[in-house]
C-alpha cells in the first residue's frame, strides 16, 4: 500500500473509463440477430450514445467482436482466426441465443456455444435479444470493461 | 509483353499487369458488404474479375433435418428463421404447403390476415435490402431512414405477434391469433410514415448521380440466362418478365386485392432498385385492400378444415370456470415432454371434450379451449394423409416454395424449402464476370441474398 | 395445358419408360426410369406445348423408413419444372438405388442445376454423372457422411473445431 498503488489504481479508473467509451466494435453478423444488431445500432436504439457507435469492419481496429447470429462448423475457423487477428485488450460479447449455447439448432451443423472456440465476456440471450436487452448487455460489458485491471 | 501506357498504368484499364498474370483475392466470409456470410473467390486482372467462385453454407443450420425431428406445427420456428427479414411468409408458406397436403382450405378471414401480414413482411425485406445495399455505396443516411420505416412496421408486427423478427405467428390451419383492435387505424398511421420516407430516399438516391453511376449498367443479366438459372421475383422482373406467383397461382387473397407488377427491362443493379421501390408501394396498396375487405368470422381451422368458433377461444379454465369443462382422456407423457404425445390418442372433433385435471397434472399441458391449442392437441396428431405437395408463395426474393412429404404419421418426413435466392446468388458470377471488383458490392446488394434462406 | 394433357405428351412420346403418373392435391407428377431421364427433361423443356424453361427446384427423399418402401430404390430425385409462357407445373421423379446412386445431370439443360445437384450430392449422396463440378455445397470440404439421410442422426457432430458432443 501506498502512494504508489493509489496512482496506479486512479490510472486504472481513468483508462477503464476511456475504453470503455470508445468501444470500437467488429460485427461478427451471420444470421437473424443481425437485423436486431441494426435496429440497435440505428435511430431507435442508438447504441452511439454508450460511444460504441462505430463499427470498425477490420479486427486489427476492433476491440470488441460482437459474435452475432449462429456459427456453424463450417464458419468456427473464420471465427477463430478473426479473434487472434485481434490485438489485446479485446472482448467478446456472444450476442443471441446461437452463440451462447448453440440455440434450438441442436444438430450436426452448429457449434454449441462459441465459449467452446473462443472466452466469452457477455453473453447476451435473446432469439433474437430485443435492443433493449442489447444495451443492457453492452452496458455490462463497460462496467466490465472498467472495472478490470488495465495492461497497457 | 507490351509495355502498359500511362494511361493503363494509372487507371487500371485494359489488362492490369500486362502479363495475364491474375490475382486471386477472397471477399468474405466475414466481410461487412456480405449480407451474412458468403465467400467469393475472385480472380482479379487489374480492377477487373476474370472468374469468380462463390462459396456458400457457412450458415448451413440443418433446418430440413429438424423438421422431421417434431410435429408439423413443430417446424414453425424453424421457418422463421429462413428468410429473417420476411419471416411472416416464410410461416404462412410452410403452413399452406401443409394444408395442401391435407386438403383443407382456411376461412376467409385467415386469407385476408395472412396476406396483408405477408405484405407488411414483404416491405420490411424490401427496405433492408435497399438501405443496407445504398449503405454499402456510402449512402449511410438512406440507411437511417430505412431501419427508422422498418422499426414503425415492426411495431405493427409486435402488435399482431408478439415479437419483431422471429415471430412464429402461422400455424397448419390458420394463424396464431387475430388482429388486434384497432390495427387498420395504426397501419395507415405507419404506413404514411413509410411513404414519407420512401418519398425522402427517392429523392435522395433515384437521380443522383452517383448511385447511378454505380448501379446502371452494373451486374446486368439477359433475360435467358435469367430465366435459364430459375431466377425469380424482384431480379425476373427487372429483365422484363412480368412473373409474379401472387397472379400466377394466386393464394390467399392476392385475387380479391388490386396490385400492379412493376417491371424494367435493363436487368442491372439500377432497375433491381426500381422494381423493389416500386414493390414496396404495391405492398402498401394491397396489406390497405386486404385490412379494408377483411371479413369478420373466425381465423382458425381444425385439423379437418371446420373453422373454430372464436368464442371458444377463450380460455375458461384459465379464468377458473371450470365447471361445465367437459372431460377428455388423455395419457400424458409423465415428464411432459412433447415428443411423447405419441401416445396421444386422436381425438375425434364430433366428441370433443377437455379435461382440467388437478392443478399438480395440468401445469403447461391441458388447459382448456384456446385456439392453437386445440389445433395442436388435436392435431398433434396431424396426420395428413400419405403423399406429398408442393406450395409456392411470392416470398420478397422470389419463388418461395415448400416441398412436404407425409408418411401418413404426425412428422413431416421430408420438408424441402426452395430458396428463392439461391438461383441468383448461383448466377453471381455470370453477374459480375467483367467488371470491376467494386461493382461486386452493389450487385450483391441487390442480389438481396440472406444466409438463412440459402444456407438453411 | 392440364396436368392430364401433359402426362399425356409424356406417355405418348416415351410410353412404358414413364413408370408412375399421378396427381395429387393438383400437381402433376411423373416417375421416369433413369435411363430415359435426360431424354425426358429434355423434350419437357423444348416440346413448345410443354415449354418448362424454368428449373424451380431439384432436390431427393431418402425413403428407407419410409412405410411400405423400404425395400424398394431408396433415394428419389425429384425436380420441379415451371413453364413461364403456359404457365403450368410438372414433378418428375426417378428412383435409384442405394448401391448405384447415379442420375444423369441436368446442368446442360439448365445452369442452375449445377449448384443444385452440388446439394444433393452434399446432403444424400446421389452423384450426377457428367457433373462438371462435384463439390459439396453446404457442409465443409472434411465433412464425412451425407446429413440429410435418414441413417444419419440428427446429433452427430464431426468437430472441425469444438468439442465432440
Amino acid at each position: 500500500m501506498g502512494v504508489g498503488s493509489f496512482f496506479t489504481s486512479k490510472l486504472d479508473e481513468a483508462i477503464g473509463w476511456a475504453r470503455k467509451y470508445s468501444i470500437f466494435q467488429y460485427p461478427f453478423v451471420t444470421a437473424c440477430c443481425g437485423m436486431e444488431y441494426m435496429a440497435a445500432a440505428c435511430s431507435h436504439y442508438d447504441v452511439d450514445r454508450f460511444g460504441a457507435g462505430l463499427p470498425r469492419f477490420s479486427p486489427r481496429q476492433a476491440d470488441v467482436l460482437f459474435v452475432v447470429g449462429t456459427i456453424s462448423h463450417k464458419m468456427a475457423p473464420v471465427l477463430k482466426r478473426i479473434y487472434d487477428q485481434m490485438t489485446e485488450p479485446k472482448w467478446v460479447v456472444a450476442f443471441g441465443v446461437c452463440t451462447c449455447t448453440g440455440g434450438f439448432y441442436d444438430n450436426y451443423a452448429t457449434v454449441q456455444g462459441i465459449d467452446t472456440i473462443i472466452p466469452v465476456d457477455v453473453y447476451i440471450p435473446g432469439c433474437p435479444p430485443r435492443p433493449e436487452s442489447v444495451l443492457d448487455g453492452l452496458m455490462k460489458l463497460q462496467d466490465k470493461i472498467a472495472l478490470q485491471t488495465q495492461r497497457f | 509483353m507490351s509495355q502498359p501506357t500511362t494511361r493503363e498504368f494509372m487507371l487500371g484499364e485494359g489488362s492490369g499487369t500486362g502479363s495475364g498474370q491474375t490475382l486471386q483475392v477472397g471477399v468474405g466470409p466475414a466481410h461487412p458488404a456480405m449480407h451474412g456470410i458468403i465467400r467469393i473467390v475472385t480472380e482479379l486482372d487489374g480492377e477487373f474479375i476474370r472468374s469468380a467462385d462463390v462459396e456458400i453454407g457457412y450458415l448451413h443450420r440443418a433446418f430440413e433435418k429438424d423438421c422431421e425431428v417434431a410435429g408439423y406445427n413443430n417446424a414453425i420456428p424453424y421457418t422463421d428463421r429462413l428468410n429473417y427479414v420476411s419471416p411472416l411468409i416464410n410461416n404462412f408458406a410452410y403452413a399452406s404447403a401443409v394444408e395442401k397436403l391435407l386438403g383443407i382450405d382456411v376461412t376467409e378471414r385467415c386469407k385476408f390476415i395472412r396476406t396483408a401480414m405477408a405484405e407488411i413482411s414483404r416491405i420490411c425485406d424490401h427496405l433492408t435490402c435497399v438501405g443496407a445495399s445504398a449503405m454499402e455505396l456510402g449512402a449511410f443516411t438512406v440507411f437511417l431512414y430505412m431501419i427508422k420505416a422498418r422499426e414503425f412496421l415492426w411495431e405493427l408486427v409486435e402488435d399482431v405477434t408478439g415479437a419483431r423478427l422471429t415471430i412464429s405467428y402461422g400455424r397448419v390451419g390458420g394463424v396464431k391469433a387475430d388482429l388486434p383492435e384497432e390495427f387498420a387505424t395504426k397501419v395507415g398511421a405507419a404506413f404514411k410514415q413509410t411513404r414519407e420516407v420512401l418519398d425522402e430516399v427517392h429523392r435522395l438516391l433515384t437521380g443522383n448521380r452517383i448511385f447511378m453511376d454505380r448501379m446502371v449498367g452494373v451486374g446486368a443479366l439477359s433475360r435467358e440466362e435469367t430465366i435459364a438459372y430459375a431466377i425469380t421475383g424482384p431480379l425476373l422482373r427487372a429483365v422484363g418478365v412480368a412473373y409474379d406467383v401472387r397472379r400466377a397461382h394466386p393464394h390467399w387473397a392476392y385475387d380479391r386485392v388490386e396490385f400492379e407488377i412493376p417491371t424494367q427491362s435493363a436487368g442491372d443493379n439500377y432497375a433491381r432498385y426500381l422494381v423493389r421501390m416500386a414493390e414496396m408501394e404495391q405492398s402498401m396498396r394491397i396489406a390497405e385492400q386486404a385490412l379494408a375487405l377483411m371479413p369478420g368470422g373466425p381465423v382458425n381451422v381444425d385439423f379437418e378444415g371446420r373453422p373454430i368458433d372464436p368464442a371458444a377461444y377463450v380460455d375458461q379454465g384459465k379464468q377458473g370456470k371450470t365447471e361445465g369443462l367437459l372431460l377428455l382422456p388423455i395419457r400424458l407423457s409423465p415428464n411432459l415432454q412433447g415428443q411423447n404425445r405419441a401416445a396421444l390418442e386422436r381425438v375425434n372433433a364430433d366428441d370433443k371434450r377437455v379435461v382440467l385435471p388437478p392443478k399438480e397434472t395440468a401445469y403447461g399441458s391441458i388447459e382448456g379451449l384456446m385456439n392453437h391449442f386445440m389445433l395442436i392437441m388435436e392435431g398433434y396428431g396431424i396426420r395428413p394423409p400419405r403423399g406429398e405437395a408442393y406450395f409456392a408463395s411470392e416470398g420478397a426474393n422470389g419463388e418461395l416454395g415448400f416441398y412436404v412429404i407425409s408418411d401418413g404419421s404426425e412428422r413431416p418426413y421430408r420438408v424441402r424449402c426452395r430458396p428463392p435466392c439461391l438461383p441468383p446468388v448461383a448466377a453471381l458470377h455470370r453477374m459480375i464476370e467483367g467488371e470491376q471488383l467494386a461493382d461486386l458490392i452493389p450487385t450483391f446488394g441487390s442480389v438481396n441474398m440472406i444466409g438463412g434462406e440459402l444456407d438453411r | 395445358m392440364t396436368g392430364e394433357q401433359i402426362l399425356h405428351r409424356l406417355r405418348d412420346r416415351f410410353g412404358a419408360a414413364i413408370v408412375d403418373t399421378h396427381e395429387f392435391r393438383g400437381d402433376t407428377t411423373a416417375v421416369v426410369e433413369r435411363t430415359a431421364l435426360a431424354d425426358a427433361l429434355r423434350f419437357c423443356r423444348d416440346e413448345p406445348a410443354l415449354a418448362f424453361d424454368m428449373l424451380t427446384d431439384l432436390t431427393a427423399a431418402d425413403y428407407l423408413k419410409f412405410p411400405g418402401r423400404e425395400d424398394g430404390p431408396r433415394f428419389e430425385v425429384v425436380y420441379q419444372l415451371t413453364s413461364l409462357p403456359h404457365n403450368h407445373r410438372l414433378r418428375v421423379k426417378v428412383r435409384v438405388d442405394e448401391d448405384d446412386p447415379v442420375v444423369p445431370t441436368a446442368v446442360p439443360l439448365w445452369p442452375i442445376a449445377n449448384w443444385l445437384e452440388r446439394e444433393v450430392w452434399d446432403m444424400f449422396g446421389v452423384r450426377f454423372a457428367g457433373h462438371p463440378d462435384p463439390r459439396r455445397l453446404l457442409m465443409y470440404e472434411q465433412f464425412v457422411g451425407h446429413p440429410l439421410r435418414k441413417d444419419y442422426p440428427i446429433n452427430r457432430r464431426q468437430p472441425l473445431i469444438g468439442p465432440k458432443t
